[in-house]
């Protein structure tokens, strides 16, 4: 069993690489006009939709309301944040050479925090987008904002806006998970020693 | 004029007595039981079609397209006229697409839309149409239904039997249905038989962009009425129907009836090709255009081209037979093994169908029994493989379902015969609402039919539909075919004057549909990409206005600075990239259509401002809540003023 910590936390630091692949997080937005919807997937280091026109389209219905444009130019942590990732992979596969108890749990500390850091940005992010709306809009609703959940459904207007955690969210999830996963067996298997 | 007479009576008894004959059966709806009927055509709301179904306008000039089974009109494609709805023929960009060697013809008669092949088989990429009146032939791309391309036919009048495509696409034909001088020139009227000829025209077809007329073939003054391609063992051929053998040039009625037989044409084009290699076409003086719609710029340009490649048939043997065929026959149908073609002589009650083998046979045999200007008439009895005896009068048309039988349309006894390819037995008969002239199948005329449903193209309507003046539009009817009797299942009014139409199963069509034009690929020498790009440029007494449209406004929206005598272009360029977000654009007192401008394209409007005066301007189509708002205002002054040029948007 001496591999096993060591594979889990190898895998486990690779899994975050998948980011650069596939999005953490999508917010779908559905409205009898939008028989397909509207998706917007957020990546590690960039914003994407359905179609390489769907934010054009997101700022064409949002600009009714007063709602900033959503340009991932102005978004700094999208630059960051990819550094970080990489910063933590390359951690976590040197860890996984030793598989050694308290780097394990200090990574996986790491990476909760940064975790949900990220969340607490995410929703800043979208606090600030649903909340802060120019006083000249076409359409105000007095008291109405339009913050989409960072997690769940909500109404907003004639759109169902629906946000969840996308494969990167999954994979960044598992990561996490494998590496705790590591942290017990690297555990067990000293303490049978 | 007594033959005339026989066959009026002939119609009026065949109506009586099927009259007679179907009492019990017949409701007068002519349908089936009408709430199984109903459930047969009935497409739910949001759900699709199975068919797309192309109409052509006739007289109107357009195609419109039809889903089946509902019958529903899903959209009407500008092809030869203008369509103020559309701005096409209107707005700079499409004016071009209408041009021809006589100058701008705004209108044409269009009759026989036809499929682009792969193998026999439709593969919806194109449909083409020709235009009768000023010959031309269409192209329209699948992906946008939007016309692309049109080229004219030089030396040819009525440009009927046409555009029938060959197997792989390779060419669309154009015969001539009116003779005229080849090539034109003054003379008596009276001098037909001496001067008038027909033209067989071969177009290149299967490059976009290069529509083009590959050879004529000069054939005796003829009308060549309509025309199928051959298909598996007869591809390479194409059959033309001919009447007037008589060489008449008046009172046709009479005097193109009195020959007991005309000719079916049968051109074998891939020897044309053969001759055209070794240089045996001559060159004839021609004048015709091409116009050619480009996708990226948004541009048509129109192309005048100059003579054209002609084959002699007297000097090109093996070129061209004659097949006698009876009582000037009309539609010309190759059944899907291709080995049969039948000639629907329309003042008989009779079909004569020749055999391809046969042909061939005969024609390896030398069997001929004359010879006209060089072209062998073969033997009637060594081509022909059967008669279908059919009790029906004036049979025009006929299609196939793939499973052995054809399907005849009688114009006269107002009816639709099934048959069966081999026996020539009559299997079946339904009254058609009335006077049905094309029918169609999907894939009909095809390798592969989808033998399912049956579209009667009826030319008279009278009491069909809640009447509406003197003029009604004519009436389609849809028959179920997928058993051993035909059953009608719905009446639904079509646009203009449809006469042939084709149709397609959905899903070939459907999945290569575009929803928007990508802004980035747009190459309109006048488009902007971005809103910050608006403006206003005066060169000497042309204005040109560099427009965007995005949801809900232009930009520029206020524009001064134009003077009365000045041209005004409106370069509108619509940002929008979401499918079904067109804006319009439309002038107050421009003598001219709208704009109607598709997501990522850029259409130009001319304006030529008379009056002093503040002149809205404003989106004529319903783009978003805020539609009411998208408007601007534009100020003329007067000719001699000094207001400067100036545009904004959003400035108080």
């Amino acid at each position: 069993m001496k591999m096993l910590p060591k594979v889990l936390m190898f895998v486990g630091a690779l899994l975050l690489l998948t980011l650069f692949l596939t999005p953490l997080w999508s917010i779908t937005l559905e409205a009898p006009q939008y028989p397909d919807g509207i998706t917007m997937y957020i990546w590690i280091n960039k914003i994407t939709g359905d179609t390489e026109h769907t934010l054009q389209n997101i700022n064409i219905l949002n600009h009714y309301v007063g709602m900033q444009y959503i340009e991932p130019d102005s978004i700094p942590e999208l630059k960051y944040f990819p550094y970080i990732i990489v910063t933590m992979a390359a951690l976590g596969l040197l860890i996984s050479f030793k598989a050694n108890r308290k780097l394990i749990l200090s990574w996986v500390i790491i990476m909760v925090v940064l975790g949900i850091l990220g969340m607490y940005d995410f929703y800043l992010w979208e606090y600030d987008y649903g909340h802060n709306l120019d006083p000249k809009a076409p359409i105000k609703v007095p008291g109405m904002a339009y913050q989409p959940p960072v997690f769940g459904s909500k109404m907003l207007l004639n759109f169902n806006a629906i946000s969840y955690p996308y494969w990167g969210g999954l994979f960044l999830g598992l990561s996490i998970i494998m590496a705790i996963a590591a942290f017990f067996t690297a555990r067990k298997t000293t303490g049978s020693k | 004029m007594k033959r005339i007479n026989l066959y009026v009576i002939a119609a009026v008894l065949t109506t009586l007595v099927w009259g007679c004959g179907n009492n019990e059966n017949a409701n007068k709806q002519g349908a089936m039981n009408t709430s199984k009927a109903a459930e047969k055509v009935y497409v739910a709301p949001g759900e699709y079609d199975e068919f797309y179904a192309f109409m052509s306008g006739g007289f109107s000039g357009q195609i419109s397209v039809y889903g089946l089974p509902s019958g529903r009109m899903l959209k009407v494609i500008p092809v030869f006229s203008q369509d103020a709805e559309k701005g096409y023929g209107y707005n700079e960009e499409t004016k071009p697409m209408l041009n021809t060697s006589y100058g701008f013809v705004p209108w044409d008669d269009a009759h026989h839309p036809e499929l682009s092949q792969t193998d026999g088989v439709p593969d919806g990429r194109w449909i083409f149409i020709n235009g009768n009146n000023t010959p031309r032939i269409a192209r329209i791309d699948l992906t946008t239904f939007e016309t692309t391309e049109i080229v004219e036919i030089p030396n040819s009048g009525g440009n009927h039997s046409s555009p029938f495509i060959t197997e792989n696409s390779e060419y669309v034909v154009a015969g001539t249905r009116f003779s005229v001088p080849y090539p034109q020139k003054d003379v008596p009227i009276d001098s037909y038989k001496e001067n008038f000829k027909g033209a067989l025209t071969y177009i290149k077809a299967d490059e976009p962009g290069n529509m083009d007329v590959a050879f004529q073939i000069l054939v005796p003054g003829y009308d060549y009425d309509l025309a199928h391609s051959g298909k598996g063992k007869s591809h390479g051929w194409t059959f033309f129907t001919t009447y007037n053998t008589e060489e008449s040039h008046t009172l046709k009625e009479v005097n193109a009836s009195q020959n007991d037989k005309d000719f079916i044409a049968a051109v074998n084009w891939k020897k044309a090709e053969e001759y055209l290699a070794q240089g045996k076409g001559k060159d004839y003086p021609a004048k015709y255009v091409h116009n050619y719609y480009d996708e990226k710029t948004h541009i048509a340009t129109s192309t005048t081209k100059e003579g054209v490649k002609v084959l002699i048939p007297a000097e090109c043997p093996g070129l061209i037979y004659y097949l006698p065929t009876p009582k000037s026959p009309h539609g010309v149908d190759v059944d899907p093994t291709g080995e049969y073609i039948v000639g629907n002589g329309k003042l008989s009650a009779d079909l004569t169908v020749h055999s391809f083998d046969k042909m061939l046979k005969a024609i390896e045999n030398k069997s001929f029994e004359g010879e006209v200007d060089g072209i062998p008439v073969l033997k009637y009895e060594d081509v022909t493989a059967g008669t279908v005896v059919s009790g029906g009068l004036g049979p025009l048309h006929t299609e196939f379902d793939g499973k052995g039988n054809a399907y005849t349309t009688f114009f006269i006894s107002s009816e639709v015969v099934k048959w069966k390819l081999g026996t020539w037995e009559v299997i079946d008969r339904a009254p058609c609402y009335y006077s049905v002239g094309h029918l169609m199948i999907p894939g009909g005329d095809s390798k592969k039919p989808w033998g399912k449903y049956l579209v009667a193209l009826n030319k008279i309507t009278k009491d069909r539909y809640l009447p509406t003046g003197p003029e009604m539009n004519h009436s389609a009817q849809l028959y179920d075919i997928s058993g051993e009797k035909m059953e009608l299942l719905l009446d639904f009014p079509t646009i203009g004057e449809p006469h042939y139409a084709q149709a397609i199963a959905a899903d070939v069509v459907m999945k290569n549909s575009k929803k928007i034009y990508p802004i980035e690929e747009n190459e309109h020498p006048h488009a902007i990409k971005k809103e910050s790009e608006a403006k206003v440029v005066r060169e000497g007494n042309v204005v040109r206005v560099y427009m965007t449209s995005i949801r809900s406004h232009f930009n520029p929206d206020n524009i001064e600075g134009i003077k009365v005598g000045d041209k005004v272009y409106f370069h509108l360029t619509n940002l929008e990239q979401d499918w079904d977000t067109p804006h319009g654009l439309s002038i107050m007192g421009a003598r001219n259509a709208e704009l109607l401008v598709m997501p990522g394209q850029t259409e130009t409007l001319v304006w030529e401002p008379q009056r002093e005066g503040v002149y809205p301007y404003y989106c004529t189509d319903f783009c978003s809540a805020l539609h009411q708002e998208m408007q601007g205002y534009i100020r003329v002054s007067a000719a001699g003023s000094d207001v400067p040029i100036k545009w904004s948007l959003g400035e108080d």
